[in-house]
């Protein structure tokens, strides 16, 4: 594509844009920051799902469908020992180390012998995702289940213009860019991160220069997963936890990571970002076609650059 | 290249690949090619045995699907019979797409539920608001059109990137489409969706009576094998294999890979759109719920269980799941039927990668003596599986 195109659509699509947010502050400036600050938040909770997903993917090429449903185990058994225990740290610790435990037992003990069959690892997590969803829904039942947070996160806190803002979702944006820089620096400067990294690139010569693959391979899966377990701790005590909200997550990590390229953390956190406000947006401006936008977004992405704003070919 | 000598290139012989039993016509379509395999047949006088009890097995089969409702209870008539015919032919559209395009496709029962929502939206339904009460054959004609369209353009979006990413993109298609259904009022009429959607009265017959219904699904299911059976030995559905097994050898041999993927798109699209119609009509209601993500997964569930391998398979995979469906009640609890079908599904991808025809064609393979189908099947085997 020529310059003059670039320029072309990129102002095709920057003006409108432009335009809209004008108007939007003109209108209603407490309206269009609340929105932009709830798709932040919203940002957040699908940047911890889908940079699991995304880990998985770049290492191991597995597409894990059953990442919603590790998702949705992970708040369970959250709430499981939050109620035992009454403490919601306790709870957000189980849900990560439920679900990691969880996966590095799927990895070992399944996708590892299906190894480079991409297609077969992917129907078998989705015939995975059919049982997990049927057997929780079998132990929990098909109602919505609440945390009970501790009481310095539930109030609100006054912000300018804004206003009255949940404190707990200020909480959720700020842990997530911790997750995300704590993600960053062990993917970068750690030595299970360097392998990582260079399994993502090639798995072959990582192997051949002696490092234990398998061993990777088990901890980047446990990794993954234990994000979405993680998330749904996070996030189900943010909205709440009932049977198919593991679609809603799958759909959203799926999306933000065609948006932001398959296999990269940043690219995760890009697409998060996208899909976070273009939804939040839709939903206060064009509440029945909130959907769209996300579908939009997606459209123009896979049509300008089909591996995705991070994402490489091949 | 043309392409029967891109045929004899890839070493096919098309006719043996008739082998797990498919219906009368496809041997006839296919008699062109038989002579490269008469001098297999002339070596052993037992494979020209085999395609002799073929062809009276595809008669026989035929005379049972026509004589079946008159034997059959209309219980398993219209719920067993038609809804076997209605399901297998959307999932034929996907294995059409993924075994021998190669393009795993969640996205087909989305396309048969834009096509059930067109006929909601364009003809009668129990909603006057949004219903545009259009004759029926004009509102069929649209749906169908509208159907193939959407299908058209998912494929251009999910053709731009290979393999693996197909599925991600398909599914985040068709979970979208469901949300969308479900939460637009205006267009979708929401969380109902449409009642009392029904086929028109015709020739003083009401087509949604089980005997009917079902006559009109197996001509429909039967048309779509034939054609599916036709299209796969056509240039096109040869040239479209080939762009499943080495998309850049086809195109350095000057066929556009691109192309071919999204005219497959397109095929598929019309075949679900086909049985989205009917399937509308089976139910009588479309709802979110016809096209959330269980039954994006069933479908799939359905073409891997009867195996990919040959147009039958999707039929096959539909009865076993139609019988499931209704008679897992008797074997565990009802509301665990997915865990039941989701055990199915996993142990069939897990053991049995061809599903129910890959066991068919072991248990040959073990019966009778070693022929040449082993290699065949080995150079046909869509990559879906494996």
């Amino acid at each position: 594509m020529s310059r003059f195109w670039k320029w072309f659509w990129g102002l095709a699509a920057a003006l409108p844009l432009a335009v809209f947010v004008v108007w939007a502050l003109y209108d209603s400036p407490r309206l269009f920051l609340t929105t932009t600050l709830n798709g932040l938040t919203l940002a957040a909770l699908y940047f911890l799902v889908a940079s699991g997903f995304t880990l998985v993917f770049g290492l191991l090429r597995n597409v894990n469908l059953a990442h919603g449903s590790l998702y949705l185990l992970g708040a369970y058994i959250g709430w499981v020992i939050g109620d035992w225990s009454d403490s919601w740290l306790l709870a957000v610790a189980s849900g990560f180390l439920s679900a990691a435990l969880f996966g590095l037992v799927l990895q070992v003990g399944v996708f590892r012998f299906m190894q480079g069959q991409d297609l077969r690892q992917t129907m078998a997590t989705i015939g995975l995702s059919i049982i997990l969803a049927d057997v929780m829904l079998w132990i929990w039942g098909g109602q919505i289940y609440q945390f009970d947070p501790p009481r310095w996160i539930i109030g609100s806190t006054t912000l300018p213009i804004v206003g009255r803002f949940p404190t707990y979702r200020l909480i959720l944006l700020g842990s997530s860019i911790v997750i995300g820089f704590m993600l960053w620096w062990f993917l970068n400067r750690t030595r299970v991160g360097m392998m990582i990294r260079a399994g993502v690139d090639d798995r072959a010569m990582l192997a051949a220069s002696g490092v234990n693959v398998q061993v990777v391979f088990a901890v980047t899966f446990a990794i993954g997963a234990g994000l979405a377990g993680f998330a749904g701790v996070v996030g189900g005590t943010a909205l709440s936890i009932a049977p198919g909200e593991d679609t809603r997550y799958l759909l959203a990590s799926l999306v933000v990571v065609i948006v932001g390229g398959m296999g990269s953390v940043i690219g995760a956190a890009h697409g998060a970002l996208l899909i976070g406000l273009a939804e939040q947006f839709g939903l206060a401006y064009a509440p029945t076609y909130g959907i769209v936008f996300t579908f939009v977004v997606m459209t123009l992405v896979l049509a300008f650059r089909p591996q995705g704003i991070l994402g490489r070919r091949g | 290249m043309s392409a029967a000598q891109w045929r004899k290139a890839m070493n096919f012989s098309a006719g043996s690949r008739d082998w797990s039993g498919g219906r009368a016509t496809a041997p006839v379509a296919l008699r062109p090619r038989a002579g490269t395999a008469a001098t297999e047949i002339r070596e052993t006088p037992l494979i020209s045995l085999l395609w002799r009890r073929l062809s009276l097995a595809h008669i026989v089969v035929l005379l049972a699907l026509l004589l079946y409702p008159w034997v059959a209870t209309p219980f398993f008539t219209f719920q067993i019979g038609a809804q076997s015919l209605v399901l297998g032919l959307i999932a034929l559209s996907l294995t059409f797409l993924a075994g021998y395009g190669g393009m795993l496709s969640l996205a087909q029962m989305t396309v048969a539920g834009i096509a059930g929502y067109a006929i909601a939206i364009f003809a009668t339904s129990g909603t006057a608001e949004i219903s545009l009460g259009w004759p029926w054959w004009l509102a069929v004609l649209v749906a169908l059109v509208i159907a193939t369209a959407c299908s058209t353009f998912i494929g251009w979006l999910s053709v731009r990137t290979e393999g693996i990413y197909t599925i991600m993109i398909t599914l985040a298609i068709g979970v979208a489409f469901f949300y969308l259904a479900q939460q637009n009022y205006a267009v979708f009429n929401g969380f109902q969706g449409f009642q009392k959607v029904v086929p028109p009265e015709l020739f003083g017959l009401y087509w949604r009576d089980p005997m009917p219904f079902y006559y009109l699904s197996l001509f429909w299911a039967l048309a779509g094998y034939l054609f599916v059976s036709y299209l796969i030995c056509a240039p096109f559905g040869i040239a479209l294999q080939g762009v499943r097994d080495n998309a850049r050898r086809m195109s350095a041999l000057g066929f556009n890979p691109v192309a071919h993927r999204i005219a497959a798109y397109a095929v598929a699209g019309f075949l679900a759109a086909i049985g989205g119609v009917l399937m509308v009509w089976y139910n009588g209601l479309i709802t979110p719920g016809s096209v959330g993500t269980s039954w994006l997964i069933n479908i799939l569930i359905i073409a891997v269980l009867g195996g990919m391998r040959h147009p039958v398979g999707p039929f096959l995979g539909a009865i076993v799941f139609v019988l499931l469906q209704n008679f897992a009640v008797d074997l565990v609890d009802r509301e665990r039927f997915n865990l039941l079908i989701g055990v199915v599904f996993l142990a069939i991808v897990l053991f049995s990668p061809d599903g129910l025809l890959g066991w068919w064609s072991h248990l040959r393979r073990r019966m009778g003596p070693t022929t040449g189908q082993a290699r065949l099947g080995a150079s046909a085997t869509p990559k879906s599986g494996s």
